[in-house]
């Protein structure tokens, strides 16, 4: 069974999300998602000052057999992507919810943000989608 | 659910990711794709090869059939056990699919051919092979092994007999022979030395533990990928397939032309093809291969423009393309105009990134072939 930390918000498509104290969020994927896709060899972050729309493509995780697009679990206007995924895109892997975080994301009328789940809620998608 | 080899209720419980592939239910990975990439480069690997289509002919006229059926000539294989690696040919050159032709005796030969291609291969040598009383018999009754890197052999020379041994660790790169009741060749499909070994499917299970308990380590299909395409060893149906004939394949070598009396199949279409391309009136295309000097990682299908205005400009497709665990760049094999291109750019998401044009393999044995390239990954230099 993954690791799903009890502190974090989910989505269907196996993004994490994390709540700073500044207020902005932190996005990655969860340990689900980095072990399905395998061993990580190149990330593609978001620039700052990127403004997401909810649900686009906002990263590129790639594997050595694919490229996978994450999507954007909130709106809002990104303050930076993780400069060490550059040359460190094992870190996904290795930290999922840490070192490999993609994202931080300033959010735009959080209320509005539809679709995150809680970790239990979570855990109970994983265990249909029988991991 | 796809078809199974001997071996894969052992996969599974070696906790393999099950892939479907060419219609068969395979191990793509173990633990680490790339772990177990270097530990062929490295060490040695064992893949279970045992979905490829074994098929043997047998009859008097057997060399005969082969000198038409295949792209290169069999009149090369003169010593029992030598294997020659070819293709057939379609009437119109284009390539049905790849294979080995092992030479056992003056009536019997065998073939290995792809399994996804298994069907139209068969139905194709059979029908060839009638005119000419060559008995064709698919040996499903076989398990095969292929058993790659620097330690591969000596590891392997161990589950042997004495006598087999010293056998095994006499033969020569392409040959093969039957040894304890298997027939061992020094062939692969990972730029390494190596063993292929045919066995009857009931050993295939103890040997794949026994080769585990040598330090073997088990490999899926996804390391296989990414070791031939370092290699630069084309897959079928991704760098040639019906639609494209061997000199536009990075295959030439593979094809005989000489002695020009030996009327192959797919001989007309290919002298027209090379009469159009000595008229330097018909544009030609070719197999290169390509490293990615920006981030990124090439893929098969994205887009190469040959920039320019000069012979070759263009554009082309990547047929193949991966991240490179020794190189650790992104590498591919790309079908372009035919010219003295050596840089080209790769649509990759709607970027348009460099790439260099270098002559494949880009690793032999463990080793870089390209001259100056750097990893571009600064923290592992």
């Amino acid at each position: 069974m993954s690791d799903v930390p009890a502190d974090l918000q989910y989505t269907k498509t196996h993004e994490w999300i994390r709540t700073l104290p500044d207020g902005t969020v932190e996005i990655g994927i969860t340990d689900h998602a980095q072990h399905a896709l395998g061993d990580l060899v190149f990330v593609e972050v978001p620039e700052g000052g990127r403004k997401l729309a909810l649900g686009e493509p906002c990263a590129v995780v790639e594997s050595v057999k694919a490229a996978s697009d994450v999507y954007a679990p909130v709106a809002g206007e990104v303050t930076m992507g993780n400069p060490q995924l550059a040359s460190q895109p094992e870190a996904v892997n290795n930290d999922p919810y840490g070192a490999g975080w993609l994202m931080r994301v300033r959010v735009v009328n959080a209320a509005s943000t539809p679709g995150l789940m809680s970790a239990s809620d979570y855990r109970q998608l994983l265990q249909r989608e029988g991991d | 659910m796809g078809r199974r080899t001997p071996l894969f209720q052992l996969h599974q419980e070696l906790g393999a990711r099950i892939v479907d592939f060419g219609g068969w239910d395979m191990p793509v990975q173990y633990s680490s794709q790339i772990g177990e990439h270097h530990a062929v480069r490295r060490a040695a690997g064992v893949f279970d090869v045992s979905h490829m289509c074994v098929v043997d002919l047998r009859g008097a006229r057997t060399r005969e059939f082969l000198r038409i059926l295949v792209a290169n000539d069999v009149a090369r294989l003169k010593v029992s056990g030598k294997a020659l690696y070819s293709c057939l040919l379609k009437e119109s050159g284009g390539v049905i699919d790849d294979l080995i032709v092992y030479f056992l005796t003056d009536d019997a030969f065998r073939l290995v051919v792809n399994a996804g291609t298994r069907d139209k291969d068969l139905a194709w040598i059979r029908a060839h092979a009638s005119k000419l009383d060559v008995e064709v018999v698919e040996r499903t009754d076989l398990a095969m092994l292929a058993v790659q890197g620097p330690e591969a052999r000596a590891k392997t020379a161990k589950l042997l007999s004495a006598k087999g041994a010293s056998a095994a660790l006499a033969l020569e790169m392409f040959r093969g022979a039957e040894i304890d009741g298997w027939f061992i060749a020094r062939t692969g499909y990972t730029g390494e030395d190596g063993f292929e070994v045919m066995m009857p499917a009931s050993a295939a299970v103890r040997v794949w533990r026994e080769l585990n308990a040598l330090g073997v380590a088990s490999c899926g299909l996804g390391a296989r990928d990414t070791l031939r395409l370092e290699a630069g060893m084309n897959l079928y149906g991704n760098d040639m397939d019906e639609t494209t004939h061997p000199f536009e394949s990075g295959l030439g070598w593979t094809v005989a032309m000489e002695p020009s009396d030996r009327r192959f199949i797919g001989r007309d279409a290919l002298e027209k093809v090379l009469a159009d391309a000595a008229s330097g009136r018909v544009p030609q295309r070719r197999l290169v291969g390509l490293l990615l000097e920006d981030r990124g990682v090439l893929r098969s299908h994205q887009k190469v423009t040959v920039p320019g205005t000069g012979s070759g400009q263009g554009s082309g497709e990547i047929t193949s393309g991966t991240f490179s665990p020794t190189l650790e760049r992104s590498i591919a094999l790309a079908r372009i105009p035919a010219g003295a291109a050596t840089q080209v750019q790769v649509d990759i998401r709607g970027k348009l990134l460099n790439a260099r044009v270098v002559k494949p393999p880009f690793v032999r044995f463990g080793k870089p072939m390209l001259s100056n390239w750097t990893s571009n990954n600064p923290e592992k230099p």
